[in-house]
This record gives structure tokens, sequence and C-alpha cells, in this order.
């Protein structure tokens, strides 16, 4: 399988194996490479035991044999980093027995972990992937708690090994929907969060005489240890400007903590208290619309105004973040049609993520980096584009999934000789 | 006394207005008069000017696109569409060159109004869960005028939609057309003289919640898809019997029929003047639907959602019939598992109707995206399709659908000037409505705050219509 001859990179595609550990050279690109370096014009990568070892015009390949691909002029970006999303937990959302997002039945909490039900093989993860997502943050969310358990990293090629970071954080919804679930308000749920955090300082200590503490179980303070000692990020649920500032105060409070806050609709009115907190964001730059009263601010200059103000903000696509994860690329370019300039917003889906998620060396295309690359066929933003490869760690990835599966069976519905079924 | 004269002046002024179609059946010796049209429209075009929209790329909606194209509105109507039209006198001259301009978006699917901004509790007016059969009811009658979604869709370039109810329901009650216009009552928004339409579901929403409501919703059938076509079957005989004796009565008079409001609703049906939308994902049921609308003799206009139309293209093509879809929604329940990004163009390619809805606040936001994407997922499946015929996803073939193509979902001469002029070329994601027309009338100007709409729930608020 070694080829010495330049293959375009949809001719690469046909021809790669999915999982097939080699070292590649990439040629005649545009990077974007999320680095001070910007853009780089017809680049070369080359890649060694999933590593990029060498990047930068005018790189040539290497001699002596190397499965080579030649990007044609076309753009090249980091792998695309799905800053909060559920896919691969969950296979049919409506079918329960399918659906390890939550768990309203379980005595637990910080000590779920999400990472437990994750199936690398679900249909989402590659449905994922071929659009150029390559690493996913999957947080559980709220079934019974306020504090919904643990996300993982992962990747999106499928492979059994495919877990980066099974205890990437903490997950906590201190808006309406932590407020119900903590009781009913929110002073509710913020005396259960002080509780959790004394449970989870005092353990095990204030477990020895009894089991249960102020508001966690004695799995759950032991699993909450690590967050509120800020050697685990924490990812804040909230969109309410209050909301937020209780969060800033939290950390002003508890100045170790490594906090993140999802949602943040409202953000743009606290957003040089975030910045000045050192606090990120995730947001949904769809969200301009205001869908509950935390969310009355809610504005599609959100993003704009966030980064403007220096806030490191990420975007994911949080309407369906289990299935459509995917279309943060089309999240990113509606932002940039709304002010954001493109490298923030390419920045949002690489670079930002992977340093909220402290992943070293993803969301770039530099020397050193984690050979995660996409070759697009147009700008990576743009709603016609797609990618023509995928590689993560090093590996050409398979550009197929069910849905291309389905697509190739009922391209043509002749069934005069055999039904469809035969067709595979 | 003076409560009877007040009511009876009240009725006059009502038929003095005249507003709408209202069907009475003639006198034959009882006296009995049924208004057909009891909340009729009250909208009126907004003041417009005669408007030349010059140089631009202009799909026409129905398949022709001009490059250097003029486009001139006149009296609220398009008057005409080519190359270097003459501007009449007074005529406001747009140099629009570099932009696109295009009929109007029309979403076929949309709840704002019955489920809008902000989704509290209170307003959940979408679905009357009381029982599986609800034709009665109208979506008209749970629509809050003042849902901030109608603002942000107008942005997005929408300039008519369909207000359905929603799919708990095997009849979820008659769904409304409304022109995107600022109102303060739903008569003012309705548009005049669209045919009202019925709102029917397949699959596992009815079975789900009838049978299976755990307690939450009413409970008895529908408990399986078998009971989802029981019920259909049982309310259409119901409907024959009812149509029989009206149409017994309309010839032979004598005393009038009792009326029946759920069964008002299917006889409209089955005398074609109320167009059937069925929420439908599988294509094995669409193929089943479409015999039982043979079988009782009226016609589904739109199936919705539609997530296995590709499945069956040529089934919908060969009984005439339209599919309403997202670009790439999948996976959310069962039957939705098989949906695929080539839905759309595959529908299109089998020669059938396809549209391209929302069913959702957010979504008909950018209608032009999602086609965006389908003619981009078709294309690299080798299907290729144009621009300008792909656009009847977002105008004609909707307007089709709701039977208002006659006055809207085209760019043609005498039509209503149901108008967007786009920053580019709308299939980019970077592209913005810039301008919209609503019969003629500027109705929303990006970044001019004088024409950008706040509804009474923004104002005071931290966002104010997304203008602060």
């Amino acid at each position: 399988m070694i080829r010495k001859t330049l293959l375009s990179a949809v001719a690469m595609t046909a021809l790669a194996l999915p999982g097939f550990a080699q070292d590649l050279y990439i040629g005649n690109a545009k990077v974007w490479t999320g680095t001070d370096a910007g853009v780089v014009d017809n680049a070369g990568i080359l890649i060694r035991d999933g590593e990029i070892v060498a990047m930068g015009a005018g790189l040539s390949a290497p001699r002596g044999g190397i499965q080579t691909v030649d990007a044609e002029g076309n753009w090249v970006t980091p792998g695309i980093i799905s800053a909060f999303s559920r896919t691969g937990i969950v296979e049919v959302s409506a079918e329960d027995t399918t659906n390890d997002t939550n768990a309203s039945g379980s005595a637990f909490s910080v000590a779920l972990r999400a990472a437990d039900g994750f199936n690398p093989a679900a249909t989402p993860v590659a449905v994922t992937r071929i659009e150029g997502v390559t690493r996913i943050a999957v947080a559980p969310s709220n079934g019974g708690s306020m504090i919904a358990g643990q996300g993982f990293v992962a990747d999106t090629s499928g492979d059994p090994d495919s877990m980066t970071d099974e205890r990437a954080f903490v997950y906590v919804d201190i808006g309406e929907r932590g407020a119900g679930l903590a009781g009913g308000s929110r002073p509710a749920a913020w005396a259960a969060l002080r509780g959790a955090f004394a449970d989870a300082r005092g353990y095990p200590a204030r477990f020895m005489a009894h089991n249960e503490g102020d508001a966690l179980t004695r799995a759950d303070a032991q699993a909450f240890g690590d967050a509120v000692r800020g050697r685990q990020l924490m990812v804040v649920a909230a969109h309410r400007a209050s909301d937020i500032r209780q969060v800033i105060k939290l950390k002003a409070q508890n100045t170790n903590l490594n906090l993140t806050i999802v949602g943040a609709d409202e953000g743009w009115i606290v957003a040089d208290e975030l910045a000045a907190a050192d606090i990120p964001v995730i947001i949904d730059p769809f969200q301009n619309l205001p869908a509950s009263f935390a969310q009355l601010g809610a504005t599609s200059k959100n993003a704009e105004r966030l980064i403007a103000a220096g806030v490191d903000t990420a975007f994911a696509h949080l309407g369906d973040d289990s299935h459509q994860a995917r279309l943060i690329l089309q999240v990113a370019g509606n932002a940039v049609a709304n002010g954001v300039d493109f490298d923030d917003a390419m920045a949002a889906i690489t670079t930002v993520p992977a340093q909220i998620y402290g992943l070293d060396g993803y969301g770039t295309v530099a020397v050193g980096s984690a050979g995660d690359v996409v070759i697009w066929d147009g700008d990576p933003l743009e709603l016609s584009s797609a990618p023509s490869l995928v590689v993560i760690d090093g590996d050409v990835q398979s550009l197929e999934s069910r849905q291309t599966r389905l697509r190739d069976r009922y391209l043509d519905l002749d069934e005069s000789e055999r039904p469809l079924a035969y067709k595979n | 006394m003076k409560q009877a004269l007040f009511a009876s002046a009240f009725a006059l002024a009502l038929a003095g207005c005249g507003g709408g179609e209202a069907d009475k059946s003639k006198d034959n010796g009882d006296k009995v008069e049924i208004d057909r049209n009891p909340f009729p429209s009250t909208y009126t075009p907004y003041p417009s000017q005669t408007v030349l929209l010059q140089d631009a790329t202009v799909l026409d909606g129905i398949g022709g696109q001009i490059e250097n194209g003029d486009v001139l509105l006149v009296d609220g109507k398009v008057e005409a569409i080519g190359e270097d039209l003459t501007a009449p006198d007074g005529a406001t001259v747009l140099n629009v060159s570099g932009k696109w301009v295009t009929p109007g978006i029309i979403d076929n699917h949309s709840h704002l109004g019955v489920y809008p901004s902000p989704s509290v509790g209170a307003h959940g007016d979408g679905n009357e869960i009381s029982g599986p059969v609800t034709s009665e009811v109208w979506s008209e009658h749970g629509i809050w005028p003042h849902d901030p979604g109608f603002p942000r869709a107008l942005a997005g370039g929408i300039t008519s939609m369909q207000i359905l109810p929603g799919s708990a329901n095997l009849f979820g009650g008659r769904g409304v057309t409304l022109k995107n216009v600022p109102s303060r009552t739903v008569q003012g928004m309705k548009f005049p003289d669209a045919p009202y339409t019925l709102k029917m579901a397949c699959g596992e929403n009815p079975k789900r919640v009838y049978g299976y409501g755990s307690g939450r919703y009413p409970g008895g059938a529908p408990y399986s898809r078998m009971g989802n076509v029981a019920g259909y079957r049982t309310a259409w005989i119901k409907a024959t019997e009812y149509k029989r004796k009206w149409d017994k009565w309309e010839k032979e008079g004598g005393d009038p029929p009792a009326r029946d409001l759920e069964l008002d609703t299917l006889m409209g049906v089955l005398n074609g003047d109320i167009l059937v939308h069925m929420h439908c994902y599988r294509g094995d049921e669409m193929a089943q639907i479409m015999d039982i609308s043979n079988e009782f003799g009226y016609k589904v206009a739109s199936f919705h959602h539609a997530v296995e139309s590709y499945k069956i293209a040529d089934k919908l093509a060969e009984y005439g019939t339209c599919s309403s879809m997202w670009a790439d929604w999948w996976g959310f329940k069962m039957e939705a598992y098989d949906g695929i990004r080539e839905n759309i163009p595959m529908v299109h390619k089998a020669g059938a109707c396809a549209i391209v809805h929302s069913d959702s606040d957010i979504g008909i936001q950018r209608l032009n995206q999602e086609a965006a994407k389908a003619l981009a997922d078709g294309k690299r499946a080798g299907i290729d399709i144009s621009k300008a015929d792909a656009w009847q996803w977002l105008s004609a073939n909707p307007a089709k659908s709701l039977g208002v193509f006659e006055k809207t979902g085209s760019l043609e001469a005498g039509k209503n000037a149901d108008v967007v002029v786009w920053s580019g070329d709308p299939f980019s994601v970077y592209t913005q409505a810039e301008q919209v027309y609503v019969d003629g009338a500027l109705m929303y100007e990006r970044g001019n705050a004088a024409l950008t709409p706040v509804m009474d729930f923004e104002l005071g608020q931290p966002g104010e219509g997304d203008l602060k």
C-alpha cells in the first residue's frame, strides 16, 4: 500500500484503508495553521507516527516510499473540534435503551462518567467524522441532578482506542434546568453547589461518621475532588447575565477553579467581566431568540462582541448536539456573516476548544501538532464545501457512513431485476 | 334587549366588512347561514413605492436566472422582470449590482406563534392533545402574533409561512397561511384568500402520545401504527357520511344536519377546499397514506419531514404530491433514523415536488442555507441541479402546496411583490437578506432600526429584538 505517486485527495480516499497507520505527506496545501503563521500557501505537511513532524511552504515529499496526497491548492485545516456534544452516547435520541446521555433514576451525579457509555461505533460518530470533525468533547446531560457527571474527549475514528481523555470535565447546569433539578429555584441550585463543594473538599473526613454529605453521596464527593481543586475542568451551563456573574463570583472566591461557561446567550452583557476573570465560553451563534427568560438578551452579535472583548470563545451546535454536532462549520460561517473574523471563527472550532480542554497539540497544523488534519474541497466554512480527506492521528479515515450507504442504495430506484435490499 | 341589539349590530358590522369569501349557503327555506370564514383576513398591503431593482443576479423562482437583471415593483406587484428595464417616473431606482434578488421564501412548516419565544409553559398552544382526532381546532386560535420569532424569520427572507398545529394527533387541526407582517391580531397576518389546511400525522407521535402517554396524556387508541390507520379511516368514514348529509341538504333543503366542527374540517378536505399537510417520516407509511387518500377521494398536498422520501421518490412523483424536508436532520427518533443529506435533491431528481421546510424558529431564519447544503450534497452524489431550479424548493413549491402560487412564490409579472434582496449569492453561508419586501412594501432592511420590527415582548428587555 506504499504509494510513490501523487494522488488527488479524492483518489486517495478511495484507496485508503481506515485505521491504516502509516506516514503521510500532503502537498500543495493552503494551510490554515491555527498559529501565528496564519495561512501558509503551497505548503507541504509531513506526518510520521501520528504527529506532524514538518510543515511549511515548499516542503516537498521526502525521499523513499511514503503515502502522498496532493491537496491541489485546497484548504487544509486542523481537524475540527466539537466543543460540546453528545455524539457517541446516544444512537436514537427518543429510544431510551439507546440513549446514555442521562439517568434520571440514578442515585449518583458527579460519579457518572459519560465515557462509560461511549460507543465509538455509534452511527453519529462516522456521520460527524466525514464532515471534518475529528475530536468531540462529550458531556452527559442532566437527568436527576444539576451536576450531570463527567464528560470526555474522544476522536471520531470509530476505533476502540478513540478515547482522548476519559475524565475531561465535570458538567454542571446552574441555569433554569439546574434550578429545577435542585428543587425549584436558583438559590436551591447554588446551595446545592456550595454543599457539593464542601462535600468534595471534606472528603473523606466528613464521610467517616455517616455516608451522606450535604449534597453528594460518598462516590460523588470523591469524584468531585479534582474539579473543586482546579485539577479538572468544570463546564457550567448558564445563559442569563446574572447567572454568569454568579459563576464569575464563584471563581473569584475559588481562584484555583478551571471554569468554562457553556450557553452564555447573554454573555455579551458581561463580556468584559468574563475576559477579566479569564473564563472561556462555548456558545451557539445560531441562538438569537429569547427562548427563555434566561435568554432575553440572545443576539446574533453575541460571538462578535465576546471575541472583541477578549473572551476565549468556542462555538458548538447546541440545538442538536448528538446527531448534528457536524453543523458547527455552518454555525461558524454564520458567525462570520454576523461580524466575526474568519480566523476567529476557525479558532472557535479548533484552537479555542483545544485550549479549553487542555488538548495540547490539537487544533493546529504545526510541527509537533497531532496528525488530525482535513483537506477541504473549498472554503471550510462554506455550505458547498466538504472534506475530501480526513486524517486522525495520522490515519486516513473512511468517508463512508451509514447515511452514504443508504444514499448509494437508493440513488437508482430500479428494482426490475432484484429488490433494492440486494444492493449492498 | 340592549344586549340583543348590540349582538345584531355586531353581526351587521362583520357582514359589512366582507373581508373574506364567506360562503353562505343560500336560503332554502330555513334561513340557515353558515359562515365558512368567520375569522376573515384583515391584512392589506402596506404603502409601497415604485421600486426598480437594477443589475442584480435575479432568480425568478421558476427555474430562470438572469445576470444583470432588473425587477420592477409597482403597486405592490411585480410589474416586470428582465434586462435593462426602464424606470417609470418617480420610481426609486436601487442599483443592487453584485447582489441577488429572489422571490421571498415561504416556509410551509412553522410553529411560530403557537410555540413562541419564550417557550414557557403558558405559551404551549400548538398541540390540542385532548384526543387523537382534533380537526375541530384551528392553529390561528393559538397564535400569539407577538412572537419574536416572526421578525427573526423576516430577517431571513421569509415573506409567508404556514403555521401548523403540532403532530401529537392523527388529525391535529387546521393550519393557516400568514403573511410575515407584524400585526396586533392574527387576522391582520392572514394571507388573503389562502385556503385552509389540515395537519395530520403519521407514525410515532400519535401512538406515543395516546397509547403510551405514560399517564401524562389521555391514553387510549392509537397504540400502534395499525391503530393510526384505523383512526384515519374511521374519521374519514364519518366525514363521508357527514358530507353526504350536507350535500343532500344543499340539494333538497329541509332541516339542516347538526353542525360538527370536527367534521366540518374533514368535509372541507373531501370537498377539495382544505389542503392536507401530513407529518410522515417513513416511506412505507407515506405509501399507505396515499392509498387511504385514494380510498376516500382526497389528495395529500405535502408530506412533511418526509425523511425517507428518497426511498419512494418515484411513487411520490407518480401520485403528485410534495415532500417538505430538512436538509440534514436525522436520528432523533426511530422514524428519522434513515435520514440522509441527499433526500431533497433525490426527490427533485425523481421529478417529485421538493420543498425545504424548517419546523424550527432557528431553521426558519436560514432556509436558503438548507437549500444550499442539499444542492451541494446532491451535486457530490452526481445530481446536478441549478441554483435557479433549486430556488423552487424555497418559494414556488411551498406556494403550490399552500394553494397560493397564483399570487406569490415567483417573480412573474402580476404576482405579489414578495421579494428579497440578498447581499450576495444566497447559497453562500456569508450571505444575508438585506431587504425584504412584502407586497411591495419594504418591511425589513438590515442595519436599519427603523425597518426592523420589535415585538411587544422584547421592548424594554435586554436584547430588544436583537437591536441592542
